[in-house]
């Protein structure tokens, strides 16, 4: 395992001296109680996360690991070039599969994965979204293996959530530990609300002139990520808008004021395709912008991420990435993929289903770490039962190594500890590419686990990236 | 803003207030009980101020726990303490950008204190929940006087806590109207001191009133502060001055007076011409009966004019 603070010698890191040096002085007591102020911030600012289809607390909080996780600057520009050639790319696949569909003629990605993808909207076939961007802002996780071994796991080009964590728990830091910042050179992370709102004005519909309206679009309250809606509208001064509000007349969208309607440019969405428009998609449903999709196609108003965009990020096209920089950018991949066997290929589910108790399975569509197997520390009682859900429909799982990833210093077990860590930084797509320095830690608290997901017991910690 | 933020605002600073005035009335109740002989019936009239009269039905003699249970503790009851302050923080939650964090954390800070307590600590720890759920209310409103814009935001928040301000305190004397009858006067004694003095406590009103009346306790004085004093922050005519001007401000904004505009401007004149002895003339009650109607006709108005 690769202890990003120590090294594989054991030697501390030149990235890692300054807060190496903090955690000698400051000795993990005060840290523990440290902790326990934080959370009480965390409480009284309201930073909570619902877990989906989970009882108990609905607005639990995320938990909040003090010592934070850093990259240098070298590290940093190798990954940002990385990071902004796949948004690139992925950008360039969902247009190329919306239009004519080369990279598939030409034999590189198989055509059913694509086009027998419940993701595939034909709504959007031969449709030219502004700037053709369809993914706006491209979370990529990331994992580390070894020193300069960075690897990406899943790309999400939808929604990707959790930017509100990254920010906040920046100001937390901040406003607990000042020294830290004014000791150390640490990249600010604060403009990110500035550059998500420029991104958004730079792909207004043809139809927009002047200086474009745009709205953040939530489920509402209830939703898991409802705090981050609002964080995020509030940080932009972008009103924060409900199906509700919304409605299409004279073929634009507008919404209701207390001045009466208001145009709508430039939307971005935080709810899922099937949700945004009952006409075009759901019939039966009564959520929705009824005619959205129609405005839409006709250039009154942009979606963000474009209707579909999700065609590219799931977890058997993950695995063609690396070939869709090569062919649409002419370009090697910066980062690699994690080897992935596709249990569509005979040859591959053969030696996944012999090799299950050594690797993670995941189901193709799914996200959260919500249904996977982790070979090693399951039963063999769970590996059979598991081996029969992939018998009965291989396609829809993929199996990985069971990867050693990084591990960097928690607060957890009553002290300080090495814990799995992950990074997920989010790319912004419009007129320019955009990237904040670092990105969202996630930490697997509980000891030995893998898992850093929120939904799953995860945490975050704030992530520096060095400055020059 | 939109509509529904707007309609958020409105009922997240008027659920709060309901709470509070819950509160308050629950004081009073308690005070009232400590009186020898006196207050079998003070919870029934707090339950009628609270508009919760019905769950006390089958109940002879309505005890402490009851009342903690329904108007404190109950998540579902309309009137009780819990349910509004859930609504307030609902409403506000769904308005997050609407409002600033100094407000939000008023409102979440120990958000879950009700539905955590037991009934038992709750009846006994009574006197310390109803200063905290004061103590939410002046917070929030202290809050958004200090860090909120003023915009059309802030004033429909405003609009909100003032229609519930005017509505508890008419609806404390449409109950305890025969309290202040002039008759009682002739029946005197202490426990009609102590009636009218705790109509004033739930009103926050008492060393206000020392202030004005100097210890004269008589009925027409009591209620010409609750209805007619210009200068009581919960009385009736302070609310509608403050109503007329926040409408009034709304109206610059849009460039439109509306309906609503009309009804609180007649209720501000109609306050200001009007002696107390010509309320006593025509009838207090009757009185409290039309200016409840009123001020429930305002708050429709508001809605329409502003697309909720």
């Amino acid at each position: 395992m690769f202890n990003e603070m120590s090294g594989e010698d054991g030697v501390i890191r030149p990235a890692y001296e300054g807060v190496a040096r903090w955690i000698e002085r400051t000795g993990s007591e005060t840290l523990l109680l440290k902790t326990e102020e934080a959370e009480a911030i965390f409480r009284r600012i309201g930073i909570t996360f619902a877990v989906y289809g989970e009882g108990g607390d609905p607005e639990r909080l995320i938990p909040f690991d003090l010592i934070p996780r850093v990259f240098d600057a070298a590290e940093w520009r190798r990954l940002d070039r990385g990071i902004k050639q796949r948004a690139r790319a992925l950008n360039a696949f969902l247009w190329d599969v919306y239009h004519r569909g080369e990279i598939l003629r030409a034999g590189i990605v198989p055509e059913r994965l694509v086009y027998r993808n419940d993701a595939f909207l034909p709504e959007m076939v031969g449709f030219d979204p502004p700037g053709r961007v369809y993914s706006h802002i491209v979370g990529i996780d990331i994992v580390r293996t070894g020193e300069g071994a960075f690897q990406v796991l899943e790309d999400n080009c939808r929604t990707p959530s959790g930017v509100s964590y990254k920010l906040e728990t920046r100001t937390v830091m901040m406003r607990m530990f000042p020294e830290l910042f004014r000791q150390l050179s640490i990249e600010p992370v604060d403009d990110y609300p500035d550059m998500l709102r420029k991104t958004l004005e730079e792909v207004a519909p043809p139809a927009c002139k002047g200086s474009p309206v745009v709205v953040v679009l939530t489920p509402g309250p209830l939703n898991s990520a409802y705090y981050e809606h609002s964080f995020l509208a509030d940080r932009m001064g972008l009103e924060l808008v409900q199906p509700q509000d919304l409605f299409v007349d004279e073929g634009r969208v507008w919404m209701r004021t207390t001045r009466g309607p208001v145009r709508v440019d430039v939307i971005y969405r935080r709810i899922d395709d099937d949700f945004l428009d009952p006409i075009a998609f759901r019939p039966d449903s009564m959520l929705g912008i009824a005619g959205l999709m129609q405005v839409y196609r006709s250039g009154g108003v942009t979606i963000c991420s474009a209707p579909g965009a999700g065609v590219a990020d799931d977890k058997a096209v993950y695995c063609y990435v690396p070939q869709m920089i090569r062919f649409y950018l002419g370009q090697e991949p910066i980062l690699e993929n994690v080897q992935t066997w596709r249990c569509s290929e005979p040859d591959e589910l053969a030696y996944v289903l012999s090799h299950l108790d050594e690797l993670v399975v995941k189901e193709v569509h799914g996200s959260g770490g919500y249904g996977m197997l982790i070979g090693p520390k399951s039963t063999k009682a769970e590996i059979a039962a598991y081996a029969e859900r992939i018998k009965a429909d291989p396609e829809d799982f993929i199996a990985q190594p069971t990867l050693e990833l990084s591990a960097a210093p928690s607060v957890a077990g009553g002290g300080i500890a090495p814990r799995h860590v992950d990074l997920r930084p989010y790319c912004l797509v419009g007129a320019d590419m955009r990237l904040a320095p670092g990105g969202l830690t996630r930490v697997a608290l509980r000891e030995g686990s893998l898992v850093v997901n929120s939904s799953q017991g995860g945490g975050v910690k704030d992530t520096w990236v060095l400055s020059e | 803003m939109l509509s529904r933020n707007a309609e958020n605002l409105f009922w997240a600073a008027r659920y709060l207030e309901r709470a509070e005035g819950a509160a308050r009335l629950i004081e009073m109740g308690q005070r009232m009980t400590l009186i020898p002989g006196a207050g079998r019936d003070e919870w029934r009239s707090v339950a009628a101020v609270a508009g919760a009269a019905h769950l006390f039905d089958g109940e002879e003699r309505i005890t402490d726990a009851s009342i903690v249970e329904k108007l404190v503790l109950s998540p579902d009851e309309p009137s009780s303490i819990r349910h509004c302050l859930n609504r307030a923080r609902d409403n506000a939650r769904a308005v997050r950008t609407g409002i600033t964090s100094e407000m939000w954390e008023a409102l979440n800070d120990g958000w879950r204190r009700l539905e955590m307590a037991d009934p038992t600590a709750a009846l006994r720890d009574l006197p310390a929940i109803l200063e905290w759920v004061k103590a939410r209310a002046s917070v929030f409103r202290g809050a958004a006087d200090s860090s909120m814009l003023r915009t059309d935001g802030y004033y429909f928040l405003r609009l909100g806590g003032l229609i519930e301000r005017a509505d508890l305190t008419l609806r404390l004397l449409d109950v305890k109207y025969f309290v202040l009858l002039p008759e009682t006067e002739i029946v005197g004694g202490g426990r009609d001191h102590h009636q009218w003095t705790s109509v004033l406590h739930a009103t926050s009103a008492a060393r206000a009133y020392h202030h004005v009346y100097r210890g004269d306790f008589s009925p027409w004085k009591i209620t010409d502060f609750l209805i007619l004093n210009p200068r009581f922050p919960r009385s009736v005519a302070y609310c509608y001055n403050e109503l007329s001007r926040y409408l009034e401000l709304l109206a610059i904004a849009y460039g439109e007076r509306k309906q609503c505009n009309m009804l609180a401007a007649q209720m501000v004149s109609r306050l200001a011409d009007t002696e107390m002895g010509e309320i006593f003339a025509t009838g207090l009650h009757e009185f409290t009966t039309e200016a409840i109607r009123h001020n429930a006709r305002l708050s429709g108005a508001i809605h329409r004019a502003y697309h909720f």
